[in-house]
C-alpha cells in the first residue's frame, strides 16, 4: 500500500514525522500511522511550556480499539499544541501532515537517528512486511 | 420480536409511580432546609410497574445468551448455569442475611464459605483460600499485593518487575501497573509457550513474580510449566497462576503441584456461577501456607464446632467490603457439591474434547496459531485463501446471522486476526458439527459472496454500529435533545414504533 | 456420566476418532505425567434434591430479616425490594448473558447500562456515571486513585474518620504500592472541620462520606470550595436513597461521586454481590476506570448502544490502563435501574422520608430510655449514634433472643463514643417495629 510521505521532512521509526526551522520544530504522525490506526477519535496534548527529550512519551492517539503513544522525536519546550484536534481528531485522519500537526517544540538539542523520506519508506515497507 | 425500544424517560408522565409504599406512620420530623435537594429530580422517570416490566422485558429480547444458544467466547467460560443455583442463592436464609450481625446468628452462612474455601484449595492443590476478593481482576490485585507484601517482609525491597507473557490478558499487565509495580513482558516461543530463553534473560533479583495463565490465553498447556516456576522460584519470585483457563485442568492437574504459589478462580467461569452481562463475578484466591498469612480477610476459620471470621496476621488488609460476593459462593458450592471429584474432571475432560474437535474440523480452512493438542479453547485465524478482503470481524458478525455468538477475536493480541474459540462441556456434539458446518460454509461466502460478511449481520437486532461516532462525541446519558438528533426524529418521535415488527 | 454433560459415550469415541488419540486422557499428556490425574478427595456428588435440602438446612441457621426485626446497617441496608426487579433479573437475556463484546445482539444489556448511567447522573447531578464497581469500598478506592491521577503530582489524599472504617481499610490496601500519603483518620474522634485544615496545595482529594458512617448529614458545598481553592478533588462518598431528599454532591461541586449502590434494589446477601457507584464531572471522563456505554447509530441510522471510549481500559491500555478493572457490574447495576424505574422520583422521596422520619422518631423514643443517650447531634438521614448503660454485644445478644438484629457496636472502631450503638431504621422498619424495639431495649 502506498501512503503519504512528503520530502523536506524527516522521521522517526515510531511514526512521527518532524519539520525543522532554526530553533523551532513541528510535529505529528505520518499517514502511515494514521492508516495503522484507523478512524481516530481522541487525541492527548502535553501541556505547553512542558519539555521533553527525544523519545519520550508526549502524547497519546486513539481509535476505537487501539491506543498509542505519541513520541517526540526531537528534544526541546512545547511553545504551541493544535487544539483543533481535540474537537476535531478526524483531522489526523484527514491530512496528517498540514492541518494535522500535533505540537510545535522550541529546540533545546539537535535530533538524532531520524529519517529522510525515502529511508521511512524502506522502514514502512520492511514493518509491514514483518507482519 | 426485534423492534426498537426507546428509552425508558420516553415513557415517564407525572404522577405515575411503580410500587405501592407504606403511608407514614410517625410524626415528621423537622427537616433540615439547608440541607435539601432544590432541584425537581426531573432525570428520574415516573413509570407504573407494567411499563418497567415490559420496557426491560423487551429490551431484554435484544440480548444473545447461553441459554438462546451457544456461546463460545473464548476465555470467557460460558457454560450453562444450572438453574437450581439460582433456587438456593435465593433461600431467605441466604439472600437475607446482615453481613455484620452477629457470626453466632450466621453459622451457615459462615459454614457455606468454610466449606468453600476447602472445596477450592482441594480442587486446586492449595492449603489456603480467601474468598474476599469480587472479581479475577481484584483476585489478580490480591495476588501481586501479597507478593509484594511478602517480598517487603522478608526485606526484600528491590524486587519490584513483574513478569507477563506477551499473550497474557490485559488485567495483568493493569494489575501490576495498579499494586505500584512495574512490568516486564516475555515472549513466546514457537510452540506458545513461555520463552525460557526470554523468561532467563529477565529474571533476577529485581523480580517479584510471574503472572501465568495456563493452559495460557493460546488455549495451549505450557509445556515447560514446572521448568518455569522452577526458574522463577530459583530468582526469588513468586508464581502467580490466573485461573481464567482453570476449566480445563478440573482433576487433571492441581495448579499448586506444578510450582504455582498463589491463584485466583473465576467463579463465574470454571464454578458456572451467571455472567449477569458482564457481572458480578467472585475471583476468590487460594495460596500456599508460606503466603497464607497476607491473605486479605476476613477469612472463615473452624473450632471446634464453631465457625468465625479471621483476619490473617500479615494481612495486605480488605479488598472490599464484608466477606466477597456471598451469592456467587452458594452457586459454587452447589455446583461442586453436585458434580463431586469424577464430575469436574469429566467436565474439563469434556470442555477439551469439545475443543480439539473444533481444531481438527476447522484447521484445514481456518489457520490454527499453535499446531498442536489444545486445552478447553483454540485459537484460529480469520485467514480464509482466496478471501483477501475478509476479517475475523467480518466472520464474526456472520456468525451473528448464523445464530452463534461470535468467538473472542483479535485477542490474544500476538495473533494476527484471532479468533479465540472456547465451546466448554455445555455444547452438545450437534451443536459443535453446527457451528463446524456454519464456520466451513462462511469460509465459502467469504470467496463467493464477501459482501454478505461484510455486511453482517442483517438478522441482529441492529447491524454494525458507528462506533466512531460514539467515540468522537459520546453521549453517555440520556438527553432528550442529543438522543432526538441521533435518531433523526421528525415531528412524531414515536413514529419508529408505528411499523411492522421488524423493521 | 453426569447430568451436566451431554456428550454420550458414542459421541466421545467419533470425536476422539476425528482427532485421532485414542483416548481422552491422550488429550492431556502434556501435563507432567507425575502430577497428571491427581486425586480429588471431595465430597461424594449430591442429586439435586439432596444439595437442596442441605442447603436449605444451612440457610435455616442464619437469622435474617425475615425471621428477625432488623435494626442493624453500617454499610448494608435493608431497604425494600419491589417484586418486579427479581422477576426481570431472573430472564435468562440478562443473567446468563457476558459483557457486551458484540453489540448487536447484546443491545439489551448495553441500553440497560445506558439507563443506568442516566439514571445516577440525573440522582447524583454529576455529567458521567459508570457501571463497573463491585461495592462502595472499591468505587471509592478507584476514585481515589483517579483523583491522583486526574491531578497531576499530587501524591496526598485527606480522608476523614466519619467514612465507613472498612472502606479506609480497603482504600488503604488498594493503595499500598503507589507510594501516596493518606491522612486525617489517625485519630477518629477528629472532626471534620480539623480534617479540612489538613487540605493543603500538594492535596490531590479529600474524600468525606454524607450521610456518614454515623449517620450525619454534612454540606458538601464549604468542602468543595475549600479543595477547590487548594486546587484538588472532592471526592463525596453519599447514600442514594438519601438523595431522594437532601442535596445532590453534583449541585454542591464534587469533582468524582461514589456510593454502595446495594439499597437500590440489591438484597443484603451476606456482604455481596453489591454494586459500586461511581460518577465524575465530564472533564474526567478520560480518567475514569470502567465500562462506559454510549448512544450512537447503526449502519440503518437506528438509535443503538455501544460500548465507547474503550481505550482507556486494560484491554487495550494494558500497564497504562485507568485500572484493571474488567467487570460491568450488570446485573446489580439492572437492579438499581429498574428500581430508580418503579420508584420515580415520589417514590424514591418518600422512600427517603419514611427512612428520615421513622429514624427520628425511633431516636427520639430510645433517647427516652433510662441509660440511653442519643449522641447524635447535627442532622442525621437513617442512621443514628446512642450510648447504651452495658455494652453493646451483651444488648445485641439479648435482642436475638427477641427476635431483633440489634445496631452496630462502634466500640472497636470509635472507642472514644463508648457503648455506642449506630441505629438503622429503614422504610422497613415500622412504628410498631420500632415500638417493640424500644421495649426490647428497655430490657
Amino acid at each position: 500500500m502506498a501512503y503519504q510521505t512528503p520530502e523536506g521532512l524527516q522521521y522517526a521509526k515510531t511514526h512521527e514525522w518532524v519539520k525543522i526551522a532554526g530553533d523551532e520544530a513541528t510535529m505529528g504522525i505520518t499517514d502511515y500511522a494514521q492508516h495503522a490506526l484507523g478512524d481516530i477519535v481522541f487525541v492527548e496534548l502535553p501541556e505547553v511550556g512542558k519539555t521533553f527529550s527525544q523519545g519520550d512519551t508526549i502524547g497519546v492517539v486513539e481509535s476505537v480499539k487501539a491506543a498509542s503513544d505519541i513520541y517526540a522525536p526531537v528534544s526541546g519546550e512545547v511553545i504551541a499544541v493544535n487544539e483543533a484536534l481535540l474537537d476535531a481528531p478526524e483531522i489526523l485522519n484527514q491530512d496528517p501532515y498540514e492541518r494535522g500537526w500535533i505540537v510545535r517544540l522550541r529546540l533545546s538539542a539537535q535530533p538524532s537517528g531520524l529519517m529522510d523520506a525515502a529511508a521511512y519508506e524502506q522502514h514502512v515497507a520492511e514493518e509491514e512486511a514483518g507482519h | 420480536m426485534n423492534t426498537y425500544e426507546p428509552p425508558i424517560f420516553e415513557y415517564s408522565a407525572p404522577g405515575k409511580i411503580g410500587v405501592a409504599l407504606p403511608e407514614l406512620d410517625v410524626p415528621e420530623a423537622a427537616l433540615p432546609e439547608e440541607l435539601l435537594r432544590d432541584d425537581e429530580m426531573d432525570g428520574l422517570p415516573e413509570l407504573t410497574e407494567v411499563e418497567v416490566v415490559r420496557h426491560f422485558t423487551r429490551i431484554s429480547q435484544r440480548n444473545y445468551c447461553i441459554d438462546t444458544g451457544p456461546y463460545m467466547l473464548g476465555s470467557c467460560t460460558m457454560k450453562a448455569n444450572p438453574k437450581i443455583h439460582e433456587e438456593m442463592a435465593r433461600l431467605p436464609g441466604f439472600a437475607f442475611i446482615h453481613p455484620l450481625q452477629d457470626e453466632e446468628l450466621a453459622q451457615g452462612a459462615l459454614q457455606l464459605m468454610y466449606g468453600l474455601q476447602q472445596l477450592l484449595g482441594e480442587i486446586s492443590g492449595f492449603s489456603h483460600v480467601s474468598l474476599q476478593p469480587a472479581a479475577g481482576a481484584q483476585g489478580e490485585l490480591t495476588g501481586i499485593l501479597v507478593f509484594r507484601a511478602y517480598h517487603l517482609e522478608r526485606g526484600d525491597t528491590e524486587r519490584v518487575e513483574v513478569l507477563v507473557p506477551d499473550s497474557a490478558h490485559g488485567t495483568n499487565p493493569a494489575t501490576a501497573a495498579m499494586a505500584g509495580l512495574r512490568v516486564v513482558e516475555v515472549k513466546t516461543d514457537r510452540r506458545g509457550n513461555v520463552d525460557l530463553d526470554d523468561l532467563k534473560s529477565k529474571l533476577g533479583p529485581r523480580t517479584a513474580g510471574l503472572m501465568l495463565t495456563n493452559p495460557n490465553t493460546l488455549g495451549l498447556f505450557d509445556e515447560h510449566v514446572q521448568e518455569v516456576s522452577r526458574l522463577v522460584h530459583e530468582a526469588g519470585g513468586l508464581m502467580y497462576g490466573d485461573g481464567a483457563n482453570f476449566n480445563a485442568i478440573l482433576g487433571i492437574v492441581k495448579p499448586g503441584a506444578i510450582g504455582f504459589d498463589l491463584m485466583h478462580y473465576n467463579l463465574h467461569k470454571t464454578f458456572t456461577t451467571p455472567h449477569g452481562g458482564g457481572g458480578p463475578g467472585a475471583g476468590p484466591v487460594g495460596c500456599t501456607d508460606e503466603l497464607a498469612p497476607y491473605l486479605p480477610g476476613p477469612v472463615v476459620v473452624k473450632q471446634g464446632e464453631r465457625y468465625a471470621l479471621h483476619m490473617p496476621e500479615k494481612s495486605i488488609g480488605r479488598v472490599k467490603s464484608f466477606y466477597g460476593n456471598f451469592g456467587m459462593f452458594v452457586r459454587a458450592y452447589t455446583y461442586i457439591r453436585m458434580l463431586g471429584a469424577q464430575g469436574l474432571r469429566e467436565v474439563s475432560e469434556i470442555a477439551v474434547l469439545n475443543a480439539n474437535y473444533l481444531r481438527v474440523k476447522l484447521q484445514d480452512i481456518y489457520p490454527v496459531a499453535y499446531d498442536r493438542t489444545c486445552m478447553h479453547e483454540v485459537v484460529l485465524k480469520g485467514q480464509i485463501k482466496d478471501a483477501p478482503g475478509i476479517r475475523t470481524l467480518d466472520i464474526a458478525k456472520r456468525l451473528i446471522d448464523y445464530g452463534f455468538h461470535p468467538p473472542t477475536i483479535y485477542f490474544p493480541l500476538t495473533v494476527p486476526e484471532a479468533m479465540m474459540i472456547e465451546p466448554t462441556e455445555t455444547e452438545t456434539k450437534r451443536n459443535l458439527d453446527l457451528f463446524i458446518a456454519a464456520m466451513r460454509r462462511i469460509a465459502q461466502e467469504a470467496r463467493e459472496q464477501p459482501e454478505l460478511l461484510r455486511e453482517a449481520p442483517t438478522r441482529a437486532p441492529v447491524r454494525r454500529l458507528d462506533e466512531v461516532r460514539a467515540a468522537r462525541q459520546p453521549i453517555l446519558s440520556y438527553h432528550r435533545e442529543a438522543i432526538q438528533a441521533l435518531r433523526g426524529d421528525k415531528a412524531d418521535p414515536d413514529d419508529v414504533l408505528i411499523r411492522p415488527l421488524g423493521v | 456420566m453426569s447430568h451436566y454433560i451431554s456428550i454420550t459415550d458414542q459421541e466421545r469415541r467419533a470425536m476422539l476418532d476425528a482427532i485421532g488419540v485414542t483416548s481422552i486422557e491422550a488429550l492431556f499428556s502434556v501435563v507432567p505425567e507425575e502430577k497428571r490425574f491427581p486425586e480429588l478427595k471431595l465430597p461424594e456428588p449430591l442429586s439435586e434434591s439432596e444439595i437442596a435440602r442441605e442447603l436449605r438446612e444451612l440457610s435455616g441457621r442464619n437469622a435474617n430479616t425475615l425471621t428477625h426485626r432488623c435494626f442493624l446497617g453500617a454499610g448494608a441496608y435493608n431497604h425494600f425490594v419491589p417484586s418486579a426487579i427479581d422477576a426481570l433479573l431472573r430472564r435468562a437475556e440478562f443473567y446468563t448473558s457476558y459483557t457486551p463484546y458484540q453489540p448487536e445482539i447484546s443491545q439489551g444489556t448495553l441500553q440497560a447500562i445506558f439507563e443506568y448511567q442516566s439514571l445516577i447522573c440525573a440522582l447524583t447531578g454529576m455529567d458521567v456515571a459508570n457501571a463497573s464497581h463491585y461495592d462502595g469500598a472499591t468505587a471509592l478506592a478507584e476514585a481515589a486513585i483517579m483523583a491522583v491521577n486526574s491531578t497531576r503530582n499530587r501524591r496526598r489524599l485527606v480522608i476523614a474518620p466519619s467514612v465507613n472504617p472498612q472502606y479506609r481499610q480497603v482504600l488503604r490496601t488498594y493503595t499500598q504500592g503507589l507510594g501516596l500519603q493518606i491522612i486525617g483518620d489517625e485519630r477518629v474522634d477528629a472532626s471534620l472541620d480539623e480534617v479540612l485544615g489538613l487540605i493543603d496545595e500538594t492535596t490531590a482529594a479529600v474524600i468525606v462520606q454524607t450521610p456518614d458512617f454515623l449517620g450525619q448529614l454534612h454540606d458538601l458545598r464549604p468542602i468543595a470550595e475549600r479543595i477547590h481553592n487548594a486546587g484538588g478533588l472532592l471526592v463525596a462518598h453519599i447514600d442514594p436513597i438519601a438523595l431522594g431528599l437532601f442535596q445532590t454532591p453534583g449541585a454542591a461541586g464534587a469533582d468524582i461521586v461514589t456510593a454502595e449502590g446495594q439499597p437500590l434494589g440489591i438484597p443484603i446477601s451476606f456482604g455481596g454481590p453489591y454494586l459500586g457507584i461511581f460518577a465524575c464531572k465530564e472533564q474526567y471522563v478520560r480518567r475514569m476506570p470502567g465500562r462506559l456505554a454510549g448512544a450512537t447509530t447503526d449502519l440503518e441510522g437506528r438509535l443503538a448502544y455501544v460500548l465507547t471510549l474503550q481505550a482507556r481500559e486494560q484491554h487495550i491500555r494494558r500497564e497504562k490502563a485507568t485500572s484493571n478493572i474488567c467487570t460491568n457490574q450488570g446485573l446489580m447495576a439492572l437492579a438499581s435501574t429498574i428500581y430508580l424505574c418503579l420508584m420515580g422520583k415520589t417514590g424514591l422521596r418518600r422512600v427517603a422520608e419514611l427512612c428520615y422520619h421513622r429514624a427520628h422518631y425511633a431516636a427520639a423514643e430510645i433517647a427516652k430510655l433510662s441509660g440511653f443517650e442519643l449522641l447524635s447531634s447535627g442532622p442525621f438521614f437513617k442512621e443514628f449514634v446512642v450510648r447504651c448503660p452495658r455494652p453493646v454485644s451483651e444488648i445485641n445478644r439479648d435482642l436475638a433472643a427477641r427476635g431483633f438484629i440489634g445496631g452496630y457496636d462502634l466500640s472497636v472502631h470509635y472507642p472514644h463514643l463508648g457503648n455506642a450503638m449506630l441505629v438503622c431504621v429503614t422504610e422497613m422498619n415500622t412504628r410498631a417495629d420500632i415500638d417493640a424495639f424500644v421495649e426490647a431495649l428497655r430490657g
